[in-house]
């Protein structure tokens, strides 16, 4: 039976195995290659996605787990939080090979759409499940900061 | 990686003997649009000046840049971009010379062709087109910068002719050229008449004092490949999405050096999505419609191996072997000056120390993945290629080509650092072996999974080194070190670099060459194992910069001196390796009292690699069993400092990769079985384990420009391990560190 699952906003039906990681559905099934492989066992955080607003590993959550959810990926990313994390990303050049980016940016978009202004350690929290192997952790910290602080204060920033 | 004189009769068929014909010819093929001009190994680039460009609207085009009508300029990278910046720097000796602005900067992929797209810095000739050795950009330096001054000069006599002014009384800056009667033209505009232009035999570049993008100083320019790798739309091999593509996985044998015997494909062809299993040289493939169902495919796949020439030794006998190596008389002698066999009998002090290192694991964060297309021409391969000549030369072998049939894409790599650049291409041969195995009915798309890639081996070789060392009545130096390590180089396309046997991969950045030491003597025994090895960010520095920190330090100590006066003293011959110490010292404000309170010390170290010496200093806290590295001031000298902030990146990115490797990189294999599968037991370095601090402080030089990508790896280790014997007292000599065992050994 054909899975339902809102991809980025839009609806979709994929007749594919219900036991499916979601990362193998959104990468082969739906050509939304931006969420990557990198260990298939949640250890790494590439496969980052956000359903319903929650950084969640997509490498583990089976298709079916998400019927009917909403299921956003680092293509449909949006929002204040999501916007701001992007931007402060390129601004102070946190990519080197870039492949566990998609999922680090999830990861802090989640972040900070529920903290708009998180301390070191709510950093290490939400970000060392995310592994780099280029190593650009100082970037990222500095990133998620200065993403934070052009966010408003106080409230939590909308997300896409 | 470790490159200086590669033999290009080993990786036959030379493809630096195609002819210009052939160039021709594979020009066509690639149909990538550029006309290449006539081009003579390692020399300076010819440009085209032929019809394509003549038109009114066309592009200048030479074999490194293309000038479009609508003025970007887009550099012809001939590296690949892992990571370590070389999109950015490239682009920026080329902008540099042409006085572009950096907003109309592009970047492209070049194809795979030697030798104009060859490292001159693995073979002079450009044989072998690749990217290791930290040498792009200084082996692109002079390339691009007569690149760049030499479309400069076509656009200047362009507008020259057209404005009927002379030449010298032009001037470029910021991608406008202008004339002071006030006559003024983009690069656009001028491309197509400057395509008309002879080349100029000669051009001169710019003095040093004038540049205005690159150098220690130079404000940061933005990565050309941030925006892309910000949002998801930078495309790896593992991204490629052909029409009709299969997915591919290979079950490969449980211990290197088996075979397959036979196997029971049945149950795998029955799983849903599963289109082929076929035997390979490499093991045995299932191709399926999906990832998921050819990981699924494999899981029902059943093998036998032959195992009667496979590895079967565990790490624990491994290091019980390389022990009675280090401690026998087989060995090869790579150095020897004084006497410190005799001296070491009177000395004051005396040190005497062993030292292991694990296997690692380069595990970049994209698995290997390559892609694979037949043509009616030929083949085409979508990979992170990071050795394209020797990717090209193995895949036309599987499938019976010429290697300019196979038309390479290099696509960017998700992390490499070394893994990818394998003499035996092996994930490549994979990927056209199942394409040959198939007929090639579809394009493949190979993936290694996480496990794949822990357990294939290629690893940093294990390690046993054994020094003794003391200081003398005189108050010389005696240093005398065996190492025990497999060879990287033998038996391999590079073999001819070996002198007397010797690898000097294995031991390079060993005491006598850093430190102007007065008794010294090294040696080397090459333990022959089955498990592949291979060159890991920064080769041989990774375990010999170790050894050779922790053990100055201990001599410093032994002589009462501090660490950082102790080694200037034994570093008036290397004056590079002393500004760079010096430099990280004052901005560590090392002669100031640590103010670090219980648990906390500071370290240093500094080492020269792949021609840049840096130095850091590592500021740690120790707490019960558990290191913390707060803070790391880092000095570098790489020559020119082209893009400055890449330098940062990559420091900063170096030093990461070193701690990990120093708090928790090891691959073990017990009876031949590697133990460790994925990041749950291979862990790596997180981001709450970073430090907090890194400082990088670039030395300003007007040398040309040296490596960057792997000299931030080989200091932090050692520098850290010195800071934790300030800080406990405890002597770490084994890797990765490991307090609580520490403190039995030296208790």
């Amino acid at each position: 039976m054909p899975v339902k699952l809102t991809v980025n906003g839009e609806a979709h039906e994929l007749d594919v195995a219900p036991d499916m990681p979601l990362l193998w559905a959104l990468r082969d099934h739906l050509k939304l290659t931006g969420t990557k492989f990198g260990c298939g066992m949640a250890l790494c955080g590439a496969c980052t996605v956000h359903i319903d607003g929650a950084a969640t590993r997509s490498c583990i959550t089976p298709v079916a787990a998400v019927a009917g959810r909403s299921v956003t990926t680092i293509e449909g990313l949006g929002g204040a939080a999501g916007k701001a994390v992007q931007e402060a990303w390129v601004s102070l050049d946190v990519p080197q090979c870039g492949y566990c980016q998609s999922g680090q940016i999830m990861s802090a978009a989640a972040l900070l759409a529920g903290n708009p202004h998180p301390s070191d350690a709510d950093i290490d929290t939400a970000m060392s499940g995310n592994i780099c192997r280029c190593a650009t952790y100082v970037r990222i910290r500095a990133a998620i900061h200065q993403a934070a602080g052009t966010l408003p204060a106080g409230a939590p920033a909308a997300q896409g | 990686m470790y490159f200086r004189h590669l033999d290009p009769a080993r990786a036959a068929p030379a493809p630096a003997e195609l002819s210009r014909r052939e160039f021709l010819k594979l020009t066509t093929l690639a149909g990538s649009g550029l006309t290449l001009g006539v081009l003579l190994p390692g020399c300076a680039p010819g440009a085209h000046s032929g019809a394509q460009g003549s038109t009114a609207q066309g592009p200048l085009v030479q074999t490194f840049l293309r000038i479009e009508p609508d003025s970007t300029v887009t550099v012809i990278c001939k590296h690949v971009e892992a990571g370590q910046g070389v999109y950015t720097g490239l682009p920026a000796i080329v902008a540099e010379e042409l006085d572009a602005a950096w907003s109309q900067m592009r970047v492209e992929s070049a194809p795979a062709r030697v030798p104009e797209y060859g490292n001159l810095a693995f073979d002079p000739k450009g044989s072998v087109q690749g990217t290791g050795g930290s040498s792009a950009v200084a082996n692109s330096w002079m390339q691009l910068r007569q690149a760049g001054a030499t479309a400069r000069a076509m656009l200047v006599a362009a507008a020259a002719r057209l404005w009927s002014v002379p030449a010298a009384e032009i001037k470029v800056s910021e991608g406008v050229v202008a004339h002071a009667s006030g006559r003024r033209a983009s690069f656009g505009e001028l491309a197509a008449a400057a395509a008309t232009e002879p080349v100029p035999p000669q051009v001169s570049l710019k003095d040093p004092a004038s540049f205005r993008l690159i150098g220690a100083t130079a404000a940061r320019l933005p990565r050309l490949d941030a925006r892309a790798k910000s949002s998801g739309t930078q495309q790896f091999a593992i991204d490629v999405m052909l029409p009709d593509m299969m997915t591919a996985v290979v079950m490969r044998p449980p211990r290197f050096g088996a075979t397959v015997a036979s196997f029971d494909a049945a149950r795998a062809r029955a799983v849903d999505g599963v289109v082929e299993v076929v035997q390979i040289p490499r093991g045995v493939a299932v191709v399926a419609r999906d990832m998921y169902s050819a990981k699924k495919g494999r899981e029902a796949l059943v093998v036998s191996w032959d195992e009667s020439a496979a590895e079967k030794r565990g790490t624990a006998q491994l290091l019980k072997e390389y022990h009675a190596l280090a401690r026998g008389s087989e060995a090869l002698k790579v150095s020897e000056a004084g006497d410190a066999q005799g001296q070491l009998r009177h000395a004051a002090h005396r040190i005497e120390a062993q030292f292991e290192f694990p296997y690692l694991a380069h595990a970049p964060m994209e698995p290997l993945t390559a892609v694979c297309r037949l043509s009616p021409d030929g083949a085409e391969i979508w990979a992170g290629c990071q050795f394209q000549t020797f990717d090209q030369m193995a895949a036309a072998r599987q499938l019976g080509l010429k290697p300019e049939q196979v038309i390479i894409h290099t696509l960017a790599a998700g992390g490499t650092f070394g893994r990818r650049a394998n003499p035996e291409s092996d994930y490549i041969s994979e990927v056209t072996s199942i394409v040959k195995a198939t007929g090639g009915k579809y394009p493949v798309r190979l993936i290694w999974t996480r496990e794949d890639d822990i357990t294939g081996g290629k690893y940093r070789p294990l390690n046993v080194h054994h020094v003794s060392c003391g200081i003398g009545r005189d108050g010389a130096v005696i240093y005398s070190q065996r190492v025990v390590g497999q060879s990287i180089l033998g038996g391999t396309a590079f073999a001819a670099m070996l002198k007397d046997g010797i690898d000097p991969s294995a031991v390079e950045g060993n005491a006598p060459e850093q430190y102007d030491f007065e008794h010294t003597h090294v040696s080397w025994s090459n333990p022959k194992v089955g498990v592949p090895v291979l060159w890991w960010r920064s080769v041989g520095h990774t375990h010999m910069a170790f050894s050779k920190e922790v053990m100055v330090d201990e001599l410093a100590q032994a002589a009462g001196q501090d660490p950082v006066a102790f080694r200037l003293a034994h570093l008036t011959k290397h004056p590079r390796h002393a500004a760079v110490l010096r430099l990280a010292a004052a901005k560590a404000g090392w002669d100031q009292p640590f103010a670090g309170g219980k648990g906390r010390g500071r370290g240093v170290a500094v080492h020269e690699s792949f021609g840049s010496v840096v130095a850091q200093i590592a500021e740690v806290t120790v707490s019960g069993d558990t290191i913390s590295v707060d803070r790391v001031v880092c000095a570098v000298d790489c020559g020119t400092a082209v893009t400055p902030d890449v330098v940062r990146a990559q420091m900063q990115g170096g030093i990461g990769y070193g701690l990990s490797a120093a708090l928790h990189g090891r691959i073990t294999l017990t009876d031949g079985h590697v133990d460790q599968t994925n990041f749950h037991q291979y862990q790596v370095l997180r981001l709450n384990e970073m430090p907090k601090v890194i400082e990088v402080h670039i030395l300003p030089s007007d040398n040309a420009p040296s490596g960057v990508g792997e000299p931030g790896t080989p200091p932090i280790a050692p520098a850290v391990a010195n800071a934790v014997r300030a800080a406990s007292g405890v002597r770490l000599r084994t890797l990765p560190f490991d307090l609580a065992a520490a403190r039995r050994e030296h208790a």
